[in-house]
């Protein structure tokens, strides 16, 4: 009898070692992370060129994954336009032409101010567990911290990428490296994330890079400068009047 | 008027170097006016029936979500066409998307197209099944600013109808020449049955193009555009090109005309002692007018002469042999050979020989009128009036 009590715990002492974690548990700790009620960003974005770089900073007032207000600070060309995202629509106010226009269709798959990010990336507004079946399917070391790999799959047909695979930090549950595929499985973009800081209670990366795979070159770095957690953001910020102010 | 005529060519063989002066002026502005024009003219014949088989056909039925002039249009412009509609109609989808030559981006409109169609010139025929990658085609100008050539592989990227990126290798199979940029400039053509399967766009079309037995008919959320009003576009730029090349001849025409009513005005001042003495002989004032009328005149009949026999074997030669033009000139945008045969037409030449008569007679009316007011007497006596 003893010897079967053995048996049986050493079995399920080794299922639990070997079963990975459920990966929409990880998702759901990822999204403690990186989702809040509200945040403030101040950041730069780096745009590496063939012949030079350009930086232009911005500071963005989100609510949730639906709303945000983002004014762009410099450099001068850039200075005042503002753009505002309500769910599925996404205003521009250019300082230069007084004029707010309504960006829709091909317009949102143009490039941000010349960077390796789509208005569209910025549109999505849906969380990755509604929109993929996500599975772990290894662990690995990556920067010297132990990471999960979560395979994603499109569960709807309506969005960009058909898959996406990412590494997850085990300990710390933060994104450090994200790849995103075509249809056809071509690896399209590369997102990396760094720095990773604890702020507050919560572990966030101060700085992405969005690569476009198939073209040379460096990237588009998103630096963030600053970065407040669910401050009261008046709701006013999030109208078409605040892009005239 | 035989008399007149005499009398006027006389004194212009006697006056010697400064007739032929004045005829060779003329006969400059003669000749360059229907040069430009013959240019001109070869220009517009060239890009119409370039455009015709390369672009037009017979016409388009545009999808009436579809608009030319709006690249967004492009994203919800297509739909099916019933099976009894599509009789003497070749579908063409476009979509838009993205090849990656040499690790760079190039955003392109890829279009679909029947590999059996005959209406346009586009090398549909040399379309060839390949297991690896998509068989695409590409005009020269492309070819040339992606760096692409005969059996490269290039990897595109485009979304589906839901909007789903996807990638695949495209292999150019063809590199085909044309003056048209609209059929090449920033586009891939490849078999639309492929196009199809990679957006999901089973049957879908943005336009029709009509060959030349389509009977235009209205059919609900089609819009039928014919080949006249295609080309309406064309026929605006050539207008505009000839209004502002005019500007340039008539004042080449001008300088000749001035040149002709500066020896008639000396004419009639050096020429009075003469005058008097016609009007001593008999002729009536009308008739003095008339005949120094005919000598100006006769410099645009010299000039028409000497211009044919220049004219007729120079434009001759280069009716046959064409004129070459730079390679920058073709980026226009317009359809524009990089050799232009011109096309002189019977209505320039009669119509520029009659804008040179009609416009020395009027000036060489004019300084002539001062006869009518001359004095007789003081005229044979060569005062100055």
């Amino acid at each position: 009898m003893k010897y079967i009590l053995l048996l049986f715990t050493s079995l399920v002492l080794s299922w639990a070692f070997v079963t990975p974690p459920n990966a929409e548990e990880i998702l759901k700790k990822v999204d403690l992370n990186m989702v809040t009620k509200t945040k403030i960003i101040t950041s730069q974005m780096v745009v590496s060129g063939r012949r030079s770089t350009r930086t232009i900073v911005s500071k963005s007032y989100a609510e949730g994954n639906g709303k945000s207000f983002t004014e762009y600070l410099a450099p001068d060309r850039e200075k005042g336009t503002k753009m505002l995202k309500l769910e599925d629509r996404l205003w521009i106010y250019s300082p230069s032409s007084d004029r707010i226009v309504q960006l829709s269709g091909h317009m949102l798959r143009q490039s941000v101010m010349g960077s390796d990010l789509s208005y569209e990336d910025m549109m999505e507004d849906r969380t990755l567990a509604e929109i993929y079946d996500a599975k772990v399917v290894g662990e690995e070391m990556l920067k010297d911290r132990k990471v999960w790999v979560l395979e994603l799959n499109a569960i709807v047909n309506d969005v960009s990428y058909a898959k996406r695979k990412m590494w997850v930090d085990q300990t710390r549950f933060v994104p450090l490296k994200e790849e995103l595929y075509a249809k056809s499985g071509q690896l399209l973009k590369q997102v990396t994330l760094s720095e990773v800081t604890q702020i507050g209670n919560r572990w966030y990366p101060k700085k992405m890079n969005f690569k476009d795979m198939l073209m040379s070159g460096n990237g588009t770095d998103f630096i963030v400068d600053e970065i407040q957690f669910d401050p009261k953001i008046p709701a006013h910020f999030f109208t078409k009047a605040a892009l005239k102010k | 008027m035989k008399l007149a005529l005499q009398l006027a060519y006389r004194n212009l063989v006697g006056a010697g170097l400064r007739t032929w002066l004045n005829v060779g002026v003329l006969t400059f502005a003669f000749l360059m006016i229907i040069f430009l024009n013959g240019i001109l003219d070869g220009w517009n014949h060239q890009a119409k029936t370039d455009t015709i088989a390369w672009e037009y056909g017979n016409g388009h039925l545009l999808n009436e979500k579809y608009d030319p002039y709006d690249p967004f249009s492009i994203q919800d412009g297509h739909g099916i066409l019933s099976e009894e509609n599509k009789e003497n109609l070749s579908p063409i989808l476009l979509q838009q998307g993205s090849i990656y030559p040499e690790g760079r981006m190039v955003s392109i409109l890829l279009k679909g197209i029947e590999v059996n169609q005959k209406t346009l010139k586009i090398p549909t025929t040399n379309f060839k099944e390949n297991a690896s990658a998509i068989p695409a085609i590409i005009g020269v100008n492309m070819a040339t600013s992606t760096n692409l050539k005969i059996g490269d592989q290039v990897l595109l990227r485009w979304r589906d109808k839901n909007g789903m990126f996807d990638a695949k290798n495209i292999i150019i199979v063809d590199v085909f020449k044309t003056n048209v940029p609209t059929v090449d400039h920033g586009q891939v053509w490849i078999p639309i049955t492929h196009l199809w399967e990679m957006t999901g766009l089973e049957n879908h079309a943005t336009y029709f193009v009509a060959n030349e037995k389509f009977k235009p008919k209205a059919i609900k959320q089609w819009n039928y555009v014919s080949q006249k009003e295609l080309l309406h576009d064309l026929d605006e730029i050539i207008s505009m090109k000839k209004s502002s090349s005019s500007i340039l001849y008539l004042l080449l025409l001008a300088i000749a005309l001035l040149a002709v009513f500066d020896t008639q005005v000396l004419s009639i001042f050096r020429r009075q002692k003469e005058i008097g003495t016609y009007v001593a002989l008999g002729m009536t004032r009308s008739q003095v007018v008339g005949l120094f009328t005919i000598e100006g005149t006769m410099y645009s009949l010299f000039a028409t002469v000497i211009g044919c026999i220049i004219g007729v074997p120079l434009f001759w030669y280069l009716s046959k042999t064409g004129m070459a033009f730079p390679t920058s000139s073709q980026d226009m945008g317009i359809a524009m050979a990089d050799r232009i045969y011109p096309v002189y037409g019977i209505s320039l030449i009669l119509g520029t020989v009659a804008l040179v008569v009609i416009s020395a007679t009027i000036v060489s009316f004019l300084p002539a009128r001062k006869i009518a007011k001359l004095n007789p007497v003081e005229a044979l006596k060569g005062k100055i009036q």
